[in-house]
This record gives structure tokens, sequence and C-alpha cells, in this order.
């Protein structure tokens, strides 16, 4: 059985689904306000002869079907960032406001943290923090190219965050963007299931737990919590959900969301999960023709 | 203290609270960023000056306790420490649309071989030494990076992972 037919029983057009999963996808920028305007961006692309298609749900995102991201004028000003649709979700769920401290706790290469930096109008605090000292070296390269100035980033295991170096002050919102199964990314990474097993998966369920309890601890009592992934196992998304909002002090949430999206499910193979699961979307690539992705908003309580 | 130290100590604020010799005060920071290219203070007004290594100083909007053990701390915008201080590109792209003075607008074709990290001849009658270098997108002069002008010459400071063939 391949990786995706374990996902078929959760699918309402398997046919689809598998069509979308094999078409490259084309690649897609968003433009940093913290250097410019989407307008003034959206200017400059045509200046380059760069043909761009705005996105329905986010103005800020464009399809450029014809090129890559980079190797333009506006790229190298620092207005654009290559991100896909799916990826430019989260930041818009946590929905940071200016002045508040947020923290970014899976951080690398820092698609989500600039975009964060961009909503909080590049002030409050944003604490950004990754265990892998490579991708911290891109991620510190992102947001000074995009000139993001509100930021501490930090290398450490996200399960043992310590709040002291910025005076125990507890977070506003906070990102739970964990490492997963990835197969969300197969439409621009087709090698990802040849990596895939079971036993990653059991292990990185287990990482994503402490990874997202942390989160809530550190969250202050009427905050947002963000959960997502680009990988469909339940495992990774209503399992660990299901399992924090035990643990924890929280709960799910409704959000909005302008692209098609297929309920939380709370059944898997033997596992019965919270009800409450249902409220996170699924994003299948078929839905949207994007990749696929898992996103949960959850309030802390306590 | 090397480059690869994670130690951040805030600059102080002027010349009477200065506890490490070489090292730039915010005044002088603020002086300088004037001075050189018109760039008021109230700019970075919401911003603090750290010192990570030796001289190079980084931009963080708000505040921490000095010093701090920390993997970043805004962006770097300047190498201190050195006769001539050296701004960054990241903070010419991100301050220097407040540039008054010292700026020099690029031909789209000038522009190409100075992302490319090309030196060229070029005619200036204002001072010599780092200068903000701009070119027109999207209908404005908007700030590119640094160039070195010296004997009608400028040179591209582009560094290396931020040049580009376009
Ligand atoms: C899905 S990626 C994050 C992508 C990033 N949010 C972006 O938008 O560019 C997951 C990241 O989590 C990091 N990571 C894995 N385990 C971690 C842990 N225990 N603590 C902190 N970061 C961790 C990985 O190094 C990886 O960079």
């Amino acid at each position: 059985m391949s990786v995706l037919e374990r996902y078929e029983p959760l699918i309402d057009d398997v046919e689809a689904f598998s069509a979308a999963c094999e078409r490259p996808l084309p690649a897609a920028v968003r433009v940093n306000t913290i250097k410019t305007t989407i307008e003034r961006a959206q200017a400059a692309l045509a200046e380059a002869d760069i043909p761009a298609e705005q996105t329905d749900w986010n103005p800020g995102l464009f399809i450029l079907p014809d090129t890559s991201a980079g190797g333009n004028w506006p790229y190298v000003h620092g207005w654009l960032h290559g991100q896909e649709e799916v990826s430019a979700i989260p930041a818009r769920v946590v929905d940071p406001q200016p002045g508040e401290a947020v923290w970014d706790c899976c951080a690398a290469p820092g698609s989500k943290t600039t975009q964060l930096a961009a909503l909080m109008d590049d002030t409050g605090r944003l604490v950004a923090t990754d265990n892998n000292m490579g991708r911290v070296s891109a991620l510190r390269s992102n947001a000074e190219r995009l000139g993001v100035t509100n930021l501490a980033i930090t290398i450490e295991d996200s399960r043992n965050h310590s709040l002291k170096p910025f005076g125990g002050e507890e977070y506003d919102r906070t990102l739970v963007d964990v490492p997963c199964s990835c197969e969300g990314t197969i439409r621009k990474n087709p090698d990802v299931l040849e990596e895939w097993s079971y036993e990653h998966v059991e292990g990185t369920a287990g990482v994503q737990k402490g990874i997202l309890k942390r989160a809530v601890q550190a969250t202050r009592e009427g905050g947002t919590v963000v959960y997502s992934t680009c990988t469909f196992a339940p495992e990774e998304n209503e399992a660990v959900l299901d399992h924090v909002h035990d643990a924890e002090s929280c709960q799910m949430v409704d959000f909005d969301l302008e692209l098609d999206s297929r309920p939380g499910v709370t059944e898997w193979q033997d596992e019965r999960f919270d009800e409450s699961v249902t409220k996170a979307k699924r994003i299948y690539p078929h839905l949207n023709d994007t990749g696929g992705f898992f996103c949960a908003k959850l309030e802390v309580t306590g | 203290m090397s480059d690869t130290s994670t130690r951040f100590d805030r600059l102080p604020a002027t010349d009477a609270e200065r506890t490490v010799e070489q090292r730039a005060t915010r005044a002088e920071v603020l002086d300088w960023f004037d001075d050189r290219f018109g760039i008021e203070p109230s700019v970075f007004e919401e911003h603090t000056f750290w010192e990570r290594g030796a001289g190079k100083i980084w931009a963080f909007y708000g505040d921490m306790d000095s010093p701090v053990d920390i993997e970043g701390l805004g962006m770097t915008v300047l190498r201190t420490r050195q006769e001539h201080w050296k701004p960054t590109l990241e903070a010419v792209q991100r301050f220097g649309d407040h540039a008054t003075r010292n700026t020099i607008a690029l031909s789209r074709e000038q522009a190409t071989a100075f992302m490319a990290g090309d030196d060229q001849t070029l005619a200036w009658d204002g001072d010599w030494g780092y200068l903000i270098v701009t070119h027109e997108l999207a209908g404005e002069q908007e700030p590119l990076g640094v160039g070195l002008y010296t004997y009608d010459e400028l040179q591209s400071v582009v560094p290396k992972g931020r040049r580009r063939e376009l």
C-alpha cells in the first residue's frame, strides 16, 4: 500500500486527490509589507514582466506561473518572499497584533516568522526558536533580508523553552509549526514519501505533543496557540490535539479561512478523538489546487 | 570576543556610561546615521542597539536586559571599531528611505552591475566613502545597498550571499 492510500478513507474524492498530488506546484511569493505595499510590489512585478496572479483569499500572495520566486528586482529589494499558499495560512490564523509578544517555536527557515513580523508591523516582540543550527542561519538571513527588527532568535529544544531571557513574560500568541511527515509537500518534493515510515510518524508525534504542551504553558490565559503541519496523518494532527487538550488548560476554537477545507476527524483506525478536533481544518491538494495542510486554533484557558 | 559569540551587550547611551573602551555609544551611532546620511535619530526611537563580537552593531525593536546570550537580536546594521564605519545592505534597505544625503541613484544597467558585485567608474561630486545606492523601482528611488566611492569608482560591497545576476 502506498503511503497516500492510507488516507483514502478520509478523502471524499480520491481520484481528484491523487491527480492533484501528481501535479507540480507553481512558485508563489508573499509581499513583505515591512518594506513595501502590495500595490507597489505588484507594480514592480509588472514592470519586470513577471506574470503574477493575486490569490483570492490573501491579497498579499501571488502565484508566479512562469518563474521561480528569486532573481528579480522586487525580490532583491526584500519586497518578496518565496512562500507557497498553504504555508501562508497559519500566521494569519495566529493574527498577531502590533505590540504583542509572540513566539514562533519551530521557526526555521522563517517563512512564517517573517510573515508574523509583518503582521505585527515589526513592533512588539517576536521570539523565534529552532533546534537546528544550520536552519537558524537561514532564518537569520531571511529575517535580515526582509528587514525584520522585532525578532529575538534562540536555539533550543522548544519543549524546554525558557522565558528567562524575556523577563518571564508569557506570550500573547504562539505558532506551533511542528516538524512532521510532510506528505502535504509532495507537489513540491515528490521524494518525500520515500522517507516515510510508521516508526517516524510515532516518534514525531511524541515530539509534537511535547512542543505543543510547552507552547500552551508559555502562552498567557486567554492567549492563542495555532498548531499546524503539512501532513495528512491523524497521528500527527488530531491525536496530538486530543492529547494536549486532555493534558493542558486549553480548548479548540473555530476560525475562518477563505480556502476550502474539511474538518478534523474524530476517528482514525481504532482511535477516537475529542469532538472539538472537528474545529481544526484539513486542506487537501485537490480542494484549492495547493499543497496539503492542517491547521488548528486553540485558546489557553488556564 | 569572536563573531561566533552569542553574547549581546546593549550600547551605552553616552561616553559617560561606557565601560568597554572601544564600544560605540548609542549617541555615536545615532549621530553617525544623521551626519552621514541625514537619517534622523527619531527613526531609531523605538530601537535599542547591541554589540555582538567586536564591532558588529544590531538594531532591535524594544529592549532586553543586557547582556543577553542569544542567537539573534533584530538585524545587523553597522560595522564599527574601524576607521570608516560601514552600514549593512539590510540596514540600508530597511532604513535608507529616510536618507537625505550621500545617496547615489543608479540607472537600471548600473544597478545590475552593482548587484552582481562589479565595481564601476562613475562621476560623483559628493563625499568619498560609503554611499547608499538607490535605483528606481515601481516609480520611486528605492535603497538597494551600500557602495564605497573613491577615485572615480563605485565599489560594490554587496556581500557575496546577496549578489545576483539580474
Ligand atoms: C515545519 S519546519 C518549520 C518551518 C517554518 N515554520 C517556516 O515557516 O519556515 C519545523 C522546524 O522545527 C524544528 N524542530 C524540530 N524539533 C524541534 C524541537 N524539539 N525544538 C525546536 N525546533 C524543532 C526543525 O529544525 C524545523 O526547522
